[in-house]
């Protein structure tokens, strides 16, 4: 069960400003039913420029719900320009926090408020349209520019983190590598940190693996033994290869020589001291 | 409030009388089964009873039932039996909606080298049994298909393709975990060679499971260690829940008959009533061939964790195969397998029930679901 804030279940539970806004002059709508949310934020507007009501329609998890009311309460009242300068981070903090795999509510109810207010002045729609940025992730539509921005905004470090606040990634996972490049000329590193699964190397038959590791033993852990320590094989049966080993050291030369039968032969492989 | 629990395929109560059962073997008779003296002889003796218990829900002979700590430890022992005792086969089949305790285990394998086939299904869910076939070759060491899915409830044809996996000589496993207890599994009948049950999901506690092997399978074990299990499973026996498992599954066989009229009654009104008082709603699964005590329906347009918490606050107990609420970005893997629409997939909601299940519950959530669907519908920028 996710761990939501009073605030968050209160507005849940009661949203304020729920439902389309009739006198509205402003619309922005986010998201999409293959998603699992979407937002559409209505604004009244006034000429000279503040915002003087609001109204949502949001098909999504509670906290997808909870973020579009406290944004209509936020923003009511405040000048337009003002409310461009807002980020997801306002709407986190005054629901006193989501967890990090719905950060991504946040994320989108600020971009239904830009959206809402480049409607307002006769620009077009932005976020999923590729004029700004090129598309990213396929599956949930995100491009280069929302990544950027949400890198910069929330100090993301992570790929992971990419996906919690803007669901990049989250589906297929074709992208990631892709925002594991732009993740690392944001943070002014070659390379992201990501755990790249180990690619599995052939499989070898019992025979051919009990082979190698004769051929491993001999070769390689025979040579850096000290005085005194020896080690020989008892059995390989499957992944499972059991040694006896003579030393002071028992359990650290058997993690090493582990390390190096993965290296070497085969990933899933698990050394047993006898 | 009364709380409303129809989330049985999750985990269940434990029965009152598995309770009683277990209790004196935490203080009274905390013997070790395996030692010489009589204050441990009795103890070995109400573990052969309980196995002797279990061994009736499945028509099966006691020799053949190995306790294990769960469903998950159940299906790992499986799965590496086959592998190990047949090095030279390295293709695996499975389908495509298992539990994770399965898919995962595979995904594992096949990271190791292993090929692997994930069996697909149809719109309601039934097993592809044309690409089943294709799939059985020379090369396969093990077919491991669950007997019932936890999502949707459907019920496969096991007993079939246990049957097309033997004319090749193929070891046949079943992840039972959902099925057992619920309905009737008779192993003279079902040449199934390995079959795993958990013992939470039939009114035992958690933390106890069961593999059935049968008779004759060559077996090698996944927990190495002492000789318990006739060198089976290491591990000195978790003799108060084996006691449980025991009754549970003697529970079991007594209210079987309950399970196919009450419950399954009890399900059917539930689901029409739900249906006919929500429009745009839907069942997914196979109404044909499915548990007694489950049903999956979608709400259009509506979100499934925002159903889940509304149902909360009403005291109602449910699961949902929406995105949200695994933490996951996309809908459950065994909707999107069925290729259930999106706007229907996010709005998933599983009632399961059990034979502690009342028509007063029934008729509560009767009552009270349909409001639900309705606020959040009303909330919702899709309205078609």
């Amino acid at each position: 069960m996710w761990e939501y804030t009073q605030a968050v279940h209160d507005h849940f539970l009661h949203p304020h400003n729920a439902g389309p806004l009739k006198d509205a002059n402003a619309v922005g709508e986010v998201g999409s039913l293959a998603c699992g949310d979407a937002l559409r934020l209505y604004l009244k507007i006034s000429d000279a420029g503040v915002i003087e009501k609001a109204g949502f329609e949001t098909f999504g998890c509670a906290s997808a719900i909870a973020s579009s009311s406290v944004l209509t309460d936020i923003v009511i009242g405040m000048p337009v320009d003002e409310a461009l300068k807002l980020t997801n981070k306002d709407i986190v903090e005054r629901l006193g926090g989501l967890p990090k795999e719905k950060m991504h509510c946040s994320v989108m109810g600020q971009e239904a408020l830009e959206a809402a207010i480049r409607n307002w002045r006769g620009e077009p729609p932005v976020p999923h349209a590729q004029e700004i940025g090129k598309l990213v992730c396929k599956c949930f539509g995100v491009t280069d520019a929302q990544i950027i921005r949400t890198i910069r905004e929330n100090n993301l470090t992570t790929v992971e983190e990419v996906t919690d606040y803007t669901k990049a990634g989250g589906g297929c996972g074709e992208c990631l590598d892709k925002i594991a490049e732009i993740l690392a000329t944001e943070l002014g590193k070659k390379k992201a940190e990501r755990a790249v699964q180990a690619t599995a190397k052939p499989a070898l038959t019992n025979v051919q693996r009990m082979q190698a590791v004769m051929r491993v033993i001999a070769q390689d852990v025979t040579a850096d033994l000290s005085t005194g320590e020896a080690v020989e094989l008892v059995d390989v049966d499957g992944l499972r290869v059991t040694l006896a080993i003579t030393s002071q050291k028992q359990e650290a030369l058997r993690q090493k020589i582990e390390a190096l039968f993965r290296e070497k032969i085969e990933d899933g492989i698990v050394v047993e001291a006898r | 409030m009364q709380t409303v629990y129809l989330d049985n395929n999750a985990t269940s109560a434990i029965a009152p009388e598995v309770r009683e059962a277990m209790l004196p073997y935490f203080s009274e008779f905390y013997g070790n089964p395996s030692s010489m003296y009589t204050f441990g002889g009795i103890v070995g003796k109400k573990v052969a009873e309980a196995r002797e218990q279990v061994a009736s829900l499945f028509h099966a002979d006691a020799s053949e039932i190995l306790f294990t700590s769960c469903g998950s430890e159940s299906d790992n022992t499986a799965i590496w039996s086959a592998i190990m005792t047949q090095p030279e086969k390295r293709h695996i089949v499975t389908s495509c909606v298992e539990h994770p305790a399965i898919l995962n285990v595979v995904e594992y394998w096949e990271h190791q080298g292993y090929r692997v086939t994930r069996v697909p299904v149809d719109d309601l869910g039934r097993m592809d049994l044309d690409a089943y076939a294709a799939a059985l070759t020379a090369d396969t060491a093990l077919v491991s298909v669950m007997f019932a899915n936890n999502e949707t409830g459907n019920l496969f044809p096991i007993a079939r393709m246990a049957e097309m996996a033997k004319e090749k000589g193929i070891l046949f496993h079943t992840d039972a975990v959902q099925a057992a207890g619920k309905i009737d599994i008779d192993l003279t009948r079902l040449p199934i060679d390995m079959l795993s049950v958990s013992g939470h999901k039939l009114h035992a506690p958690k933390g106890i499971g069961v593999l059935y092997i049968r008779k004759g399978i060559i077996f090698r074990p996944f927990l190495r260690g002492g000789h318990q299990e006739r060198g089976r499973r290491a591990g000195t026996e978790n003799v108060p829940y084996i006691v449980g498992m025991g009754v549970a599954a003697d529970s079991a066989v007594r209210n079987m008959g309950e399970e196919q009229t009450r419950v399954a009654a009890l399900r059917d009104r539930l689901e029409s009533g739900l249906l006919a008082s929500i429009p745009q709603s839907r069942v997914n699964g196979d109404p044909e061939h499915r548990l007694p005590n489950t049903t999956n329906i979608s709400f259009k347009n509506v979100e499934g964790e925002a159903i889940l918490l509304m149902l909360d606050r009403l005291g109602i107990c449910a699961s949902s195969g929406s995105a949200c609420t695994s933490g996951s970005l996309e809908p459950s893997h065994v909707l999107r397998a069925m290729q259930v629409p999106f706007n229907y997939a996010h709005g998933s909601v599983r009632l399961s029930l059990s034979r502690y299940s009342t028509a007063a519950e029934i008729d509560y959530v009767l009552k009270e679901l349909p409001p639900v669907i309705a606020t959040l519908r009303k909330l919702s920028p899709f309205k078609d």
